[in-house]
């Protein structure tokens, strides 16, 4: 691809170049930046929660309809519209250009639409705020019936428009992803086979395939539910009557959204979770200083994950009423996707072991990444059988369980990668000593949240409920607990400001960076200029002679060799030949 | 390029050179492109079949076709809007086929037709939708005709999502200057047509299959 060096004229204006830009690194933080707002409103409302859960009762605007609206926007905030689109928009955009040694996006007009439709997206769900009857409170599955039937808050617009700023971020995501995967696949500069690509590439490039594939689940479902609501067909609405009244439904199947849903649910939070590993394992290795153990391992436990994750759906619905063998089978998936999981989390550890680690702060986040994860996912084997499901199912161990594997494990990689990457994109550095307690704080506050809920699910503390009074099963004790987890869910919330304080701060006052403070082998950190101006390259593409993991080879000069620099004394016929071959 | 051979390369050694024209030999971006996108729309239609088959199980499903005072009892309208999408999808693989050939007089034709037999299909299923309502079967008297609305409303949109890239592709043919990119568009348009037509006659057998032939396919697809 050294085609189009003079086909990437620089924007001139301000407009083109920051607003309707189509440059991969600033739609990158146009996306980043959206996502990390409209992931503090999602922060707000489980603070609200937490609020009422703590001290119920005190704070008299929160009724029940609304907590279960802070519910329901939480959920699909953080997942959706924070997680997915920071890892995929921003992650994706920023990285994939740059660490495949591209110039930019293969569709960059495709991309900038992207961004723009996403906000659009945010846009409407947040509109939902404001109209009459409020913001959905149907919980983030939007399960069918209740979803749509008066008694829930907001059946008026807040479904209608939850329902379509799902399927608007569907439109942006499918225009993004086939951007990344395709640039991935076809934009590689010369040399960068598809084995030496980073991790973090590969993570995301499979998500980005998971997501083309199972958003159009949830499209189906969201615009059949549209219809239920709007048209009144009965896709999914039974006969029903709702509040003394007959509806005119009839006949439609509840189940039949459930299962559209979690076909598109569950590899969901692979979409999530495969970038976090890839990002992981850079980091891991970066700042061990060795070589990623069992890179192919790797590849492959990621794409075996990803075909594995369309097979597993219905372990969310063991209490659907669906029909009970299905649970064997989709038991057994479950536990078979644990082994390619547990391979890499194996293999981060044997990275780990006797490397050169370097507590530098992205490699706190990484190790901190990797103990919720773990803890997350062992519970997530226990959910998984459906005998232990039955009595757990809808209780506060799910809520634990999920937070740690999808929630703070994420976002725990997330901020990892951050703090590695701000120096290439803004050309400073992070304060590493608010990175520190910013890490701290966060990692221990969120096991002060999460550790004890497990054990408020063993005592039958029921999910989605608005207030625990009265309920003979449950020890006035839970309730002194559960004032404590709010407390520490403040606490974090409140350090979250404080990153980003330093997001802001550093980006004006922080510590100059070099081009490649962390001394990283992949291509991202070998521009001529930091940050890398619009084309990334300068005049000539980089030409890969490497994988990206050689670190601490014996008889180097330094710990890390450049994927760029080509082998000593390789044997004739090997890519070196292409040493000459650079302009 | 064989994906297990990719899988089990060992990019620790070092690596025989990649030929010097390697980037050139690859698939043009715009076609892997689309191909993805295909692929991606086969996923949601194929959920859509699912779900329809899912819902066509239930007591109250009443087929859409197969018997006077059916909404779809004469399945000759539909027959002739299938005819305009497939005279659709020949005229863009001609003109396909004269871009490559750089003949823009016929190339410019072909592409004119394609076009008008695809808006003359859409005004078609305007048309039916229009008789079912004189009818009284509007979307919510029965599932059958709930997806009926649903799945051609939602192939015609994607249908006109085609029509604006079209007119991308067509700018550029009338414009006098040689272009090298215009034949790989063509393609392209011709690719997505083909695609579009398939899905149709997929949702075309699906929307007037009798019951009994849908509780086969159910059966086969382990859905009854
Ligand atoms: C400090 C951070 C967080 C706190 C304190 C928090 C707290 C909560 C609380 C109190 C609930 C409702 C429990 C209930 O009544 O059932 C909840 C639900 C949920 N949270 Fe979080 N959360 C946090 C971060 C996240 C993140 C990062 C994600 C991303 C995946 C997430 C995803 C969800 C989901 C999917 C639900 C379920 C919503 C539903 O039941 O419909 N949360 N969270
Ligand atoms: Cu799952």
């Amino acid at each position: 691809m050294t085609h189009d060096a003079d086909t990437h004229h620089e924007p001139s204006s301000f407009w083109t170049r920051y607003v309707w830009s189509q440059d991969h690194k600033v739609i990158a933080i146009q996306y980043t930046l959206t996502a990390i707002a409209i992931g503090l409103v999602g922060l707000v409302l489980s603070n609200l929660m937490r609020l009422q859960l703590g001290f119920p009762g005190r704070f008299d605007f929160i009724d029940a309809a609304a907590y279960y609206q802070y519910v329901t926007m939480h959920g699909m905030i953080m997942v959706i519209y924070l997680l997915t689109a920071l890892l995929l928009g921003g992650f994706g955009n920023y990285l994939i250009p740059l660490m495949v040694g591209a110039r930019d996006m293969v569709f960059p007009y495709l991309n900038m639409l992207s961004f723009w439709v996403y906000l659009l997206a945010v846009l409407v769900l947040v509109a939902s705020f404001f109209v009459p009857g409020g913001p959905t409170g149907a919980g983030w599955t939007l399960y069918p019936p209740q979803a749509i039937l008066p008694g829930t808050p907001g059946t008026d617009w807040g479904i209608v428009l939850m329902l379509a700023s799902l399927v608007i971020f569907i439109v942006a995501a499918t225009m993004g992803g086939l951007n990344y995967v395709t640039t991935v696949l076809q934009a590689r500069t010369r040399g960068m086979t598809l084995m030496r690509m980073p991790l973090t590439v590969w993570g995301i490039f499979t998500a980005s395939v998971l997501a083309l594939l199972a958003f159009p689940a949830l499209f189906v479902a969201g615009m059949m539910m549209l219809l239920d609501k709007l048209a009144g067909t009965s896709f999914f609405m039974p006969a029903i009557v709702s509040m003394g009244r007959e509806l005119g439904h009839e006949g439609g199947s509840p189940l039949l959204f459930q299962h559209l849903f979690w076909f598109f649910g569950h590899p969901e939070v692979y979409i999530v979770a495969l970038p976090a590993f890839g990002i992981v394992s850079d980091l891991i290795s970066t700042h061990a200083r060795k070589n990623i153990f069992g890179y192919r391992m790797m590849v492959w436990a990621i794409v075996a994950i990803g075909g594995l994750s369309f097979v597993v759906w219905a372990h969310h619905m063991y209490v659907s009423g669906m029909n009970p063998y299905f649970g064997y089978f989709f038991a057994t998936t479950t536990l078979i996707i644990a082994v390619p999981t547990a391979i890499k989390v194996y293999n981060w550890v044997l990275t780990l072991w006797r490397g050169n680690i370097h507590l530098t702060v992205p490699m706190l986040f990484a190790i901190g990444f990797i103990c919720s994860f773990v803890l997350g996912g062992i519970t997530g084997l226990f959910l998984g059988n459906v005998s232990v499901d039955i009595p757990l199912s809808d209780t506060y161990f799910v809520v634990a369980h999920f937070h740690m594997v999808m929630g703070v494990a994420p976002i725990l990689a997330i901020f990892g990668g951050i703090y590695h990457w701000y120096p290439k994109v803004t050309g400073r550095m992070l304060d590493e000593r608010l990175g520190r307690l910013h890490f701290w704080v966060t990692f221990l506050g969120t096991y002060a949240i999460y550790f004890p809920m497990h054990y408020l699910g063993f005592l039958g503390m029921p999910r989605r409920y608005y207030s625990f009074e009265d309920y003979a099963f449950i020890p006035d004790s839970a309730q002194d607990l559960n004032a404590f987890i709010t407390v520490c869910a403040l606490v974090v919330a409140a350090f979250q400001f404080l990153f980003l304080f330093n997001l802001v701060w550093s980006a004006f006052r922080g510590k100059p960076a070099e081009s490649n403070p962390w001394g990283a082998t992949t291509l991202e950190w070998q521009t001529p200029e930091t940050p890398p101006r619009h084309g990334n390259w300068g005049e000539a593409l980089p030409v890969v002679h490497r994988w990206a993991y050689d670190y601490s080879v014996p008889g180097a000069k330094r710990d890390f060799i450049p994927q760029t620099e080509p082998h000593e004394g390789a044997p004739p016929g090997t890519d070196e030949a292409l040493a000459e071959a650079r302009p | 390029m064989n994906l297990f051979a990719t899988l089990a390369d060992k990019p620790w050694l070092a690596q025989p050179a990649p030929p010097p024209d390697e980037a050139a030999r690859r698939m043009p971006a715009a076609r892997v492109g689309v191909l993805w996108l295909l692929a991606s729309l086969t996923a949601l239609f194929s959920l859509f079949a699912v779900a329809f088959l899912i819902r066509a199980q239930l007591p109250d499903w009443e087929a859409l076709a197969g018997g006077a005072g059916r909404p779809l009892a004469s399945l000759a309208p539909l027959w002739v809007n299938t005819a305009w999408l497939a005279t659709a999808s020949v005229t863009l693989q001609a003109a396909s086929l004269f871009a490559r050939r750089g003949r823009s007089g016929a190339l410019r034709a072909a592409l004119a037709a394609g076009a008008l037999s695809a808006l003359a299909f859409l005004a078609g299923q305007a048309l039916v939708w229009q008789q079912l309502i004189a009818q009284g079967h509007f979307i919510a008297t029965n599932p059958s005709a709930s997806f009926f609305y649903l799945l051609t409303a939602l192939h015609g949109a994607h249908l006109a999502g085609g029509l604006v890239a079209w007119v991308h592709v067509a700018r550029r043919a009338w414009r006098p200057a040689a272009d090298a990119r215009l034949a790989l568009g063509v393609a392209l348009c011709a690719l997505y047509w083909h695609f579009l037509l398939a899905v149709w006659l997929f949702v075309f057998a699906l929307l007037a299959a009798e019951p009994a032939t849908l509780v086969w396919l159910a059966e086969i697809c382990g859905l009854r």
